[in-house]
């Protein structure tokens, strides 16, 4: 039963505070987002940092949710949709992270996406996001990328991701998102 | 005309529409799964006033936090609201609430509606 200390000391040693590995629905992302809640709350942490980490989380596991029930399950398939999410905390930041398992026929255009992203300037990210608003259907559930827009502009730094394979056609998309707890 | 009032959860907010007394409101933390469906009755209910709204209507939105699909069901209600002669939005933001005040400052340059900005 090594594995219980192993992850303990990992979860220790990257300094995470809430690891939640399973299926995803908005359920489980009530739980999830009512647990970091009470985190930041019994930590005291500045009102402003923890809307924005609170504001992150809703986006990372919404997008989650939405992705894997557009995968559905498939019989036969070895993939699990299972997907993890967590976060860390350190004297200089939050990191929200998260990993789902995608088809690997997404991975170039999420990368076009987020290095479109990653290259705007914060104003280059709100005409984004308003252009966005403006010209989506309210029946295009969520696609479009505005949530990760909404992400790049709450954390105000590069948004990290990397696409590890996983078999013949699945990647796992990883994604880091940094809130800094200094006041701007 | 019918009150909508609708009491607030951990992810859906709070709604009043209340043409006889003059209240309408959209209050507290707006984070559905399904925004379209959530907010459907509520734009019907709008659709239904602005064919005979009242002479002004301070329409108040006082969100604490809302999700990037919610953001484009209240642009849709703030559309449904634009054509309302007399209407005027009460903006609502926590005091150090920076990101609050900025969404309320996009939507107003998104729709034709004055916008009143009020802390809390």
């Amino acid at each position: 039963m090594n594995f219980i200390y192993d992850l303990h000391r990992t979860m220790m040693s990257q300094k995470l505070i809430l690891v939640y590995e399973g299926d995803f629905t908005q359920e489980s992302t009530k739980s999830i987002l009512a647990m970091a809640e009470r985190n930041l709350d019994s930590s005291g942490e500045e009102s402003s940092i923890k809307r924005k980490v609170f504001n992150v989380m809703v986006e990372a596991l919404q997008n989650i949710v939405k992705h894997s029930s557009e995968h559905g399950t498939r019989a036969g398939s070895l993939i699990s949709q299972s997907a993890i999410f967590m976060i860390s905390k350190d004297d200089g930041r939050y990191c929200i992270m998260t990993g789902n398992p995608i088809s690997k026929s997404n991975v170039p255009a999420l990368t076009k996406n987020l290095e479109h992203l990653n290259s705007q300037s914060k104003e280059g990210l709100k005409e984004m996001y308003k252009n966005i608003i403006k010209n989506t259907q309210i029946s295009e559930k969520g696609g479009a990328g505005l949530g990760f827009v909404d992400m790049a502009r709450k954390s105000g730094e590069k948004i990290e991701f990397q696409f590890p394979e996983m078999d013949d056609d699945h990647s796992f998309f990883c994604l880091k998102v940094n809130v800094s707890r200094e006041k701007e | 005309m019918e009150i909508l009032n609708l009491e607030g959860t951990e992810d859906t907010p709070k709604i009043i529409l209340d043409k006889k007394n003059g209240i309408f409101e959209i209050s507290g933390r707006s984070l559905p799964e399904d925004s379209a469906e959530f907010y459907r009755p509520v734009l019907e209910w709008l659709e239904a006033y602005a064919a005979d709204p009242n002479p002004s209507t301070d329409f108040t939105l006082k969100l604490e936090y809302f999700n990037t699909s919610s953001s484009k069901l209240i642009l849709d209600v703030l559309s449904a609201l634009e054509d309302i002669k007399g209407m005027k939005i009460m903006w609502y933001f926590h005091e150090d609430d920076e990101d609050m005040e900025e969404a309320g400052e996009e939507f107003s340059e998104l729709v034709e509606i004055p916008f009143e900005f009020k802390t809390y």
